[in-house]
């Protein structure tokens, strides 16, 4: 629990006059699940895309795993470890739920300059595929082409997918997002249970999700981060309360 | 009996592991091998030839299909790989050395490098702007060749002859030719289609999907699209081969970017998204092409507007039609009820370029005004017998192929 899996450094990043990460420096220890909260257009996403090379930052530095992965491209910085979901669903939708999973398996096992043989015969592609998809519970959904599956189980998949990368880091971007209650119980029980094997940063707008979930809260507040703690020691913070939560609630 | 009854199972089994796909693509090439066998009972080659040009393009649009369907890149410079496959088999062979081992590996290794130099550049681009490179790399080669002096320039260069194939001349047979390009095309297809269902080619895919999850999964977009390009430009290379080798000429006008139009539209036509769908597209635009050209010079007046309806109403090709119709699977008897409808019209067009060749025979060997009234009507006869009776026939004994399967099947 001790070591920082990931650690941002004076990160910075502005869309013209608009700061959406400003000087940001953040902790990720190995085995915690961290969450990021903050109202909208905190900039989260911004800071997720950033880690997860979808955004180039202006500044700073960012180091995952003891190395400096500020310029590495996306591809590359997956290979490290790092997977992540996306706050609008990203799926292959002409693939069916294994084979969106396999592909994902397919990425870090083996080369994909192979010519010839059906991928869909790979014992070592649909093996840890069908495993992924059983902790999420789309197993008997398997066949299905993604982009016939209900909303709640296109949110699955694309956990599903991050899980299939066996990433050292998993950054979650809104997996509730446009959830239904019933749904978002079911996603916060599969991910309580995913807690114990991964490390996981999760940005997230329901708090009772996110109180349920984290290890460590960070609150960010216009491209700042304003408090790091326990969910107790965030909920009794007064600069938090005045910023974000008195709003809230 | 048990005989019998262990080869329809084997027969059964073999059909039910083949997609529907695979199933279409085997009834085209089942088409496809007519032409010879119709032409020793009728005489004339002409069907031949153009049996040949078919499944020349069909190679060619299959190797397109890899770019266009598969991995979302609209080549608007395809045919120029048909030009450099064909220049380079050409131009060894008119420095003597036309045998199979080194003209055929000029045609693809010329291909192939001319694909790996010119999509380093244009695969790093997207949408419209790969469009605008291909078609700026295409008329690059275009008028290369047209500056190629000592090999014909814009006249275009005439091959010693067919490429020898260990020493023999065998390929100057058109039967042997006919089959080689079939064999060739079977081929084409296979690759194609076990390529598609490849890891390589599940990334392709993938990268057209959604490029965005791709990346996040760990794969660079460049060097996947990049090799499907080589494969896509060294296939239509292959094409190249065998259509300067049909011809013994090559000439600049192969790469005109009209000819990476039509290559386009064959695909689009058949149906991109499938494999038979582009061999079907081939199939529909050349007999288009021959059927309206023979009705007025100004067939392009008719053409254009079908292909805008077939874009505007069939998504898809007329494989999106089938696929509509038939709602996702089909019974066998459907399955061959379409194909008799196909083969109908197939009929019909090789009915009529039938008696075109004898008509040009005939002319041509000076059977001249006095006769050719006679033979004109000989001809019109002729037509409208292989039209009603030839047509009647083929869907007749299809449709009665169509219930007996229909029958074995739901014993």
């Amino acid at each position: 629990m001790s070591r920082p899996i990931l650690q941002l450094k004076q990160l910075s990043k502005s869309f013209g006059a608009l700061k959406v990460t400003d000087g940001t420096d953040l902790d990720i220890l190995a085995g915690e699940t961290h969450a990021i909260i903050g109202p909208n257009g905190a900039g989260k996403t911004s800071l997720i895309n950033q880690i997860s090379g979808a955004l180039a930052p202006d500044a700073g530095h960012i180091i995952f795993d003891d190395r400096d992965v500020t310029h590495l491209p996306m591809p590359a910085r997956a290979h490290l470890g790092l997977a992540r979901s996306f706050q609008i669903t990203h799926v292959l939708p002409r693939f069916t739920a294994l084979e969106n999973v396999a592909l994902a398996v397919q990425a870090r096992s083996g080369s994909s300059f192979r010519f010839w043989r059906p991928a869909a015969q790979e014992e070592m592609l649909n093996g840890p595929s069908l495993e992924a998809l059983g902790a999420v519970g789309l197993a008997d959904r398997k066949d299905t082409s993604a982009g016939a599956l209900s909303h709640g189980e296109k949110r699955r998949l694309e956990l599903a997918i991050a899980l299939a990368q066996a990433p050292k880091l998993l950054l979650l971007d809104e997996p509730m997002a446009g959830a239904g209650a019933e749904e978002t119980r079911r996603l916060v029980e599969m991910l309580k249970s995913l807690k114990p094997r991964f490390t996981m940063v999760l940005v997230e707008h329901d708090m009772q999700a996110v109180f349920a979930l984290a290890d460590r809260i960070s609150v960010l507040v216009e491209g700042r981060i304003i408090a790091t703690g326990s969910p107790q020691a965030v909920r009794q913070d007064a600069a938090v309360r005045a910023a974000y939560l008195g709003e809230a609630t | 009996m048990a005989t019998a009854r262990s080869i329809r199972d084997a027969a059964a089994t073999a059909l039910r592991t083949l997609t529907f796909d695979q199933r279409m693509a085997a009834g085209l090439f089942a088409l496809m091998a007519l032409p010879p066998l119709l032409s020793s009972v009728l005489g004339g080659s002409y069907l031949i030839l153009v049996g040949e040009r078919v499944m020349i393009f069909a190679i060619a649009a299959l190797s397109l299909e890899l770019l266009v369907g598969v991995s979302g890149l609209v080549s608007f410079g395809h045919a120029a790989f048909l030009g450099v496959g064909a220049y380079g088999a050409g131009i060894v062979a008119s420095h003597g050395l036309g045998t199979l081992a080194i003209a055929l590996p000029a045609a693809l290794g010329a291909a192939a490098l001319f694909a790996l130099t010119t999509g380093a550049i244009a695969v790093r681009t997207r949408g419209v702007y790969f469009i605008m490179i291909t078609l700026a790399f295409g008329q690059m080669a275009f008028f290369v060749a047209t500056s190629l002096a000592p090999y014909g320039g814009d006249d275009g260069l005439t091959w010693p002859t067919r490429t020898l194939v260990l020493g023999t001349r065998i390929l100057k047979s058109e039967t042997a030719f006919f089959y080689t390009a079939l064999a060739l095309l079977i081929g084409t297809y296979v690759l194609v289609d076990r390529l598609i269902g490849s890891r390589f080619g599940r990334v392709l895919r993938g990268l057209t999907d959604n490029e965005m999850r791709m990346q996040a999964m760990g794969f660079t977009p460049y060097p996947y699209r990049l090799a499907a390009y080589v494969i896509a430009g060294t296939l239509c290379g292959l094409a190249g081969f065998l259509l300067g080798n049909q011809a013994e000429f090559v000439s600049p006008a192969y790469m005109h970017w009209q000819r990476s139009g039509e290559l386009i539209i064959m695909v689009l036509l058949g149906g991109t998204g499938t494999l038979y769908g582009p061999i079907l597209g081939t199939l529909s635009f050349l007999m288009l092409e021959e059927t309206l050209s023979r009705l007025t010079e100004h067939w392009k007046v008719i053409l254009g507007p079908l292909l805008v309806l077939v874009v505007l109403f069939a998504k898809g090709g007329i494989a999106g039609a089938i696929r509509a119709w038939q709602g996702g699977s089909m019974t066998p008897a459907q399955l061959i009820a379409l194909q008799a409808l196909v083969a109908r019209q197939g009929m019909h067009a090789a009915a009529h370029l039938w008696c075109r060749s004898r008509m040009e025979l005939r002319q041509r060997s000076g059977t001249l005004a006095a006769s050719s009234q006679r033979v004109a009507g000989e001809v019109a006869a002729r037509w409208k017998t292989y039209k009603v009776v030839g047509g009647r026939l083929v869907v007749r004994v299809l449709a009665g192929m169509a219930l007996a399967v229909d029958r074995w099947r739901r014993r």
